[in-house]
């Protein structure tokens, strides 16, 4: 005798493992595109060839470099101006496409971004505590850092008082802590000097990639790249987080520590984020269900498409920033003003395929 | 009995000092046998799997398991629509190291093993459109990619309808059959017992466990000491065969 229920007939077979496959190679193409059209566009327009032979100049050893037929302001607009910008955006929406799928992933929750755990709010406070305080821009990215890491950890300690086990005990003390962080800094700005440094704080706060230097990308890279490719290797991985604690104890999987570990690399690349460009909301949240809804919820093909799209999504917002109006929009508008009106499209017309709440 | 795949003695366990939930227990299991375990809800039933599957450590007593364990839940919640291969490669955890990603030798292995169950077909479907005993036989052809030589299922036909329960049964007794494998479920339906259980260890209250073969261990008595109702055996013929089942008498 067999069960005789079919799978629902062919609208509900998953579709086109070969399409999905090719999700990756077109995103990576897609953001080479993108980069090279970043550093293209702006007040001060440099043809696509003078930046391709910018770039080979820049990147490649001195025999295989090109003649140098650009102009002076050519060459500082690209290598001092852009670059650093279009790298520190595609870093920033890299790592927050990768912390947010990896998180709805781990709390098996598609609500979940990186803001709720606290470690925005974390770095976000100690950050605004560094401009108010008067501190350099190295104090105020080690603050911001330190203030994340320092969420995570009370969020761990809280999280570890609950006899429950799973992620519930975890959303609901990052919750807490993002809550207690947002009040502080809520405090810090109702009491800083309107003049001079309210506005600095509320800037900041939006989010932003205006100060963006070689520096500010060599404190994002490491922890990005670090962080990200453990993520990257533990990708199947993270699929087993949708087991229950039994289930995952009899396939000899120790649920607990993988949850954590993840989180862990996740709060660095948050931290790091929000140290250099401040808080970038939405994109956290979004991205990974716009990846989910190109690739399915297998995070094996679903973690490179989130930081792929990531990338590609936080360059598109940043170069719409300097270019829509003569004065720079702060990006953390864009991405909740353009972004959200995107997702609801995406999601109507996909009907939110990827998650269930079977 | 020589190397019992299951073996307790004196088994007990506490969430806070004094309040147990069961205690007492005792169990040999040999490889292969099928072992069926009963109580009423809230007897420790769970507690019991829990520990078999080393969640819990046991507050009294001795325990042993002897070989790779897997387990069926009751209910199988994903919050994301993975397909029914992805849920049987999850399967392969414990042979594929922490960074390394499933070969194509997982896949083959895992859609083997759903072949096995006639599922093969349904490997792209996402997991939550199968029906329930599909979601059954799909955990099955996991068990059986994780290479398991213990199957811990935990009441494993109670959400479904009659022919689906047959279906569930009749692969329980194949895979103990065909592949060797221990299998203890939980279950509260006694005839499920009766139809393929070896043995049957019967939790009957907070200080006393029944372990025996199932024919012995599920008499009158028993049952109406497990439920506070009668059930009664009732012989009858089947195809030139004498078979029995058990019926409850509702009104007493």
């Amino acid at each position: 005798m067999m069960i005789s229920h079919a799978c629902g007939g062919e609208a509900l077979v998953v579709p086109g493992g070969m399409a999905r496959a090719a999700v990756v190679p077109l995103l990576a193409v897609a953001l080479a595109g993108t980069v090279l059209g970043s550093l293209c566009i702006g007040v001060y327009p440099v043809p696509l060839a003078t930046v391709a032979r910018i770039l080979a100049g820049l990147c490649l050893p001195e025999p295989f470099c090109p003649v140098a037929n650009w102009t002076d302001a050519q060459l500082a607009v690209v290598e001092v101006i852009r670059l650093p910008r279009v790298l520190l955006a595609v870093l920033a929406g890299a790592g927050l496409g990768l912390a947010g799928a990896t998180l709805q992933g781990t709390m098996r929750n598609p609500l979940v971004g990186p803001d709720l755990i606290g470690i925005s709010s974390g770095a976000a406070c100690a950050g605004i505590l560094a401009i108010l305080l008067d501190w350099p821009e190295w104090g105020l990215l080690a603050a911001a850092f330190a203030g994340g890491l320092l969420a995570l950890a009370v969020s761990w300690l809280l999280a570890g008082l609950s006899r429950a086990g799973g992620v519930l005990p975890l959303i609901l003390a990052g919750m807490a802590v993002a809550a207690f962080f947002t009040a502080v800094h809520g405090f810090i700005q109702f009491t800083a000097d309107p003049e001079n440094k309210l506005p600095a704080i509320v800037y900041w706060l939006i989010g932003s990639f205006a100060g963006a230097s070689m520096h500010k990308v060599a404190i994002l890279a490491p922890p990005v790249l670090a962080a990200g490719g453990g993520l990257l290797l533990l990708r199947w991985r993270i699929n087993l987080l949708s087991l229950g604690e039994l289930d995952a104890a009899a396939l000899g999987v120790r649920i607990a520590g993988l949850r954590w570990s993840v989180v862990a690399l996740v709060s660095l690349i948050v931290a790091a984020q929000v140290a250099v460009s401040g808080i970038i909301g939405w994109a956290g949240l979004i991205v990974p269900h716009f990846a989910r809804m190109l690739t399915g919820p297998d995070h094996r093909r679903l973690l490179p498409a989130a930081a792929l799209s990531g990338g590609l999504f936080l360059l598109a917002m940043d170069d719409i920033a300097r270019t829509l109006l003569a004065q720079e929009v702060p990006i953390g508008i864009l991405t909740a003003g353009i972004g959200t009106p995107i997702f609801m499209l995406l999601f109507w017309r996909t009907q939110g395929r990827g998650w269930t709440d079977a | 009995m020589p190397d019992p795949a299951i073996d307790f003695a004196g088994l007990g366990h506490a969430f806070r000092p004094g309040r147990w939930v069961f205690r007492r227990c005792s169990a040999t299991i040999g490889r292969g046998r099928i072992v069926a375990l009963l109580g009423a809800n809230g007897s420790g039933k769970t507690t019991l799997l829990r520990l078999l599957l080393g969640v819990l450590r046991p507050t009294e007593g001795r325990l042993a398991v002897r070989g790779r364990t897997a387990f069926v839940p009751q209910s199988f919640q994903l919050g994301f629509d993975y397909s029914v291969l992805d849920v049987v490669l999850m399967g392969r955890a414990g042979q594929i190291g922490l960074l390394a990603q499933p070969a194509s030798r997982d896949a083959v292995a895992s859609v083997q093993a759903l072949d096995r169950f006639g599922l093969a077909g349904l490997a792209r479907c996402p997991f939550h459109e199968l029906s329930g005993g599909q979601r059954q036989l799909v955990m099955f052809a996991r068990a059986m990619v994780a290479d398991a030589d213990i199957l811990i299922l935990d009441e494993p036909a109670s959400a479904l309808d009659l022919s689906n329960q047959a279906v569930i049964l009749e692969q329980i007794r194949l895979l103990s059959r065909q592949h060797g494998l221990t299998v203890l479920f939980s279950t509260h339906h006694p005839q499920h017992a009766l139809e393929i259980a070896d043995e049957a260890v019967l939790m009957l209250d907070r200080d006393r466990c029944v372990h025996g073969p199932a024919a012995e261990v599920l008499s009158e008595a028993n049952l109406l000491a497990l439920y506070g109702i009668p059930l009664r055996h009732l012989p009858f013929e089947h195809g030139g065969e004498m078979l029995a089942t058990l019926a409850p008498v509702w009104r007493g």
